[in-house]
């Protein structure tokens, strides 16, 4: 389960180190963009010891690399590969082609360590126009890639226009998106809200991404983290709505009918999914039938 | 493996160490620390280890620790003597 995503800058220990009781469901290292030239050693060194050394209990660990037109994302994956981070996110995924060199490269890493393949999975951001375009070949190049994470702020830079907080310039890529990835099975991540100050605007932006079919969203401030998990988990009545949905589901079964309805309405196989996919969430919040 | 420059590491920030290292002829450490009292001998080891496990016998090596964790205080040092060899 990821609803939350935290970004922590790799080269600060005090975020560093508390970034398992920030309640984000997973923390991305970010050895990219929060790190300049000059730190990029001290950076991956600190990153790959909180690795080895920090219990961050059920929070995923994610590495944010650099991307591969840079000489360092060959030794980001050579220090952060040996302490198995749950995801490797690929910055300025363009093409099909940069997720197999980057797989290449892992795989290569995974066998010199006893590692089995696929241990470490592979999430592409995309923030380019090229990479919006090419989104479904780049979600489905490997079985290594595990989701498509959206990255607005360099996009909208490639897209030549301004970001901004109504964020009706990423309505395609967002959608385009959540189609490619559903499409190759895997899971997609909505970019983050960066006004950390705006309330309103973090709960509008998570409500919009949840809506359109986003498995869970990042943030770069602890702020968000609450607003953020508490819009992609089930409501009480949603979770009520499961249980009674798979209950009638059973009771046709049990008395021989191909079709059932519940209040009022037909019950039909979307609906079912939709269903599961609600209690097997509800079960791992330790959410409990309400009525 | 030598100690070839001059090179430093870390900041004064909470919860971070700022190291500096120098070529000299034999060992010499400096700890300054907020909690010297209760874990300077565990800093020292925790040092010490680090220029062993990288081969270094001869330095002078400053920290200034700021309430950093161990694991940061090795990073750390291993980044001021990768960078104070010539490596980084």
């Amino acid at each position: 389960m990821r609803r939350s995503m935290l970004f922590l800058p790799g080269n600060n220990p005090n975020l560093l180190i508390n970034g398992n009781c920030l309640g984000a469901d997973a923390v991305i290292f970010d050895l990219e963009d929060a790190v300049s030239p000059a730190e990029k050693d001290a950076a991956r060194i600190l990153v790959r010891n909180t690795m080895r050394y920090m219990d961050f209990g059920g929070c995923e660990r994610i590495v944010r690399i650099n991307s591969t037109d840079t000489p360092y994302w060959k030794l980001d994956i050579d220090a952060i590969l040996p302490q198995k981070p749950n995801l490797i996110l690929l910055p300025k995924t363009s093409s099909a082609q940069d997720v197999l060199e980057v797989d290449a490269y892992i795989t290569k890493v995974e066998e010199s360590l006893g590692m089995e393949r696929n241990t470490v999975g592979l999430m592409p951001l995309i923030e380019t126009a090229m990479g919006v375009e090419n989104s479904y070949l780049i979600a489905s190049a490997t079985k290594r890639v595990q989701a498509l994470f959206l990255g607005a702020e360099d996009l909208t830079a490639d897209l030549q226009c301004k970001r901004t907080k109504e964020s009706r310039e990423i309505e395609y890529a967002r959608t385009r998106l959540i189609v490619a990835a559903r499409a190759a099975g895997v899971e997609v991540y909505d970019t983050p809200f960066t006004d950390v100050n705006d309330d309103e605007g973090i709960l509008a932006d998570a409500t919009l991404a949840k809506a359109l079919g986003f498995t869970g969203k990042a943030s770069i401030s602890p702020r968000h983290v609450e607003v953020i998990n508490s819009v992609f988990s089930p409501t009480q009545k949603e979770v009520d709505y499961a249980y009674e949905v798979m209950e009638a589901i059973a009771l046709a079964k049990e008395q021989g009918k191909g079709a059932i309805a519940l209040h009022g309405k037909m019950i039909d196989a979307p609906i079912v999914t939709r269903a599961q996919q609600t209690l097997a969430m509800a079960q791992a919040l330790g959410m409990e039938r309400g009525n | 493996m030598k100690i070839v420059r001059s090179a430093s590491a870390g900041t004064m920030e909470s919860s971070d160490a700022y190291i500096e290292i120098e070529p000299a002829t034999g060992l010499e450490i400096q700890l300054e620390s907020v909690v010297q009292q209760q874990f300077g001998q565990e800093i020292r080891s925790a040092v010490e280890e680090m220029l062993r496990e990288n081969g270094v016998e001869d330095a002078s090596v400053r920290i200034i620790d700021r309430g950093a964790l161990e694991c940061v205080i090795r990073a750390r040092v291993e980044t001021a003597i990768l960078r104070g060899k010539g490596e980084n």
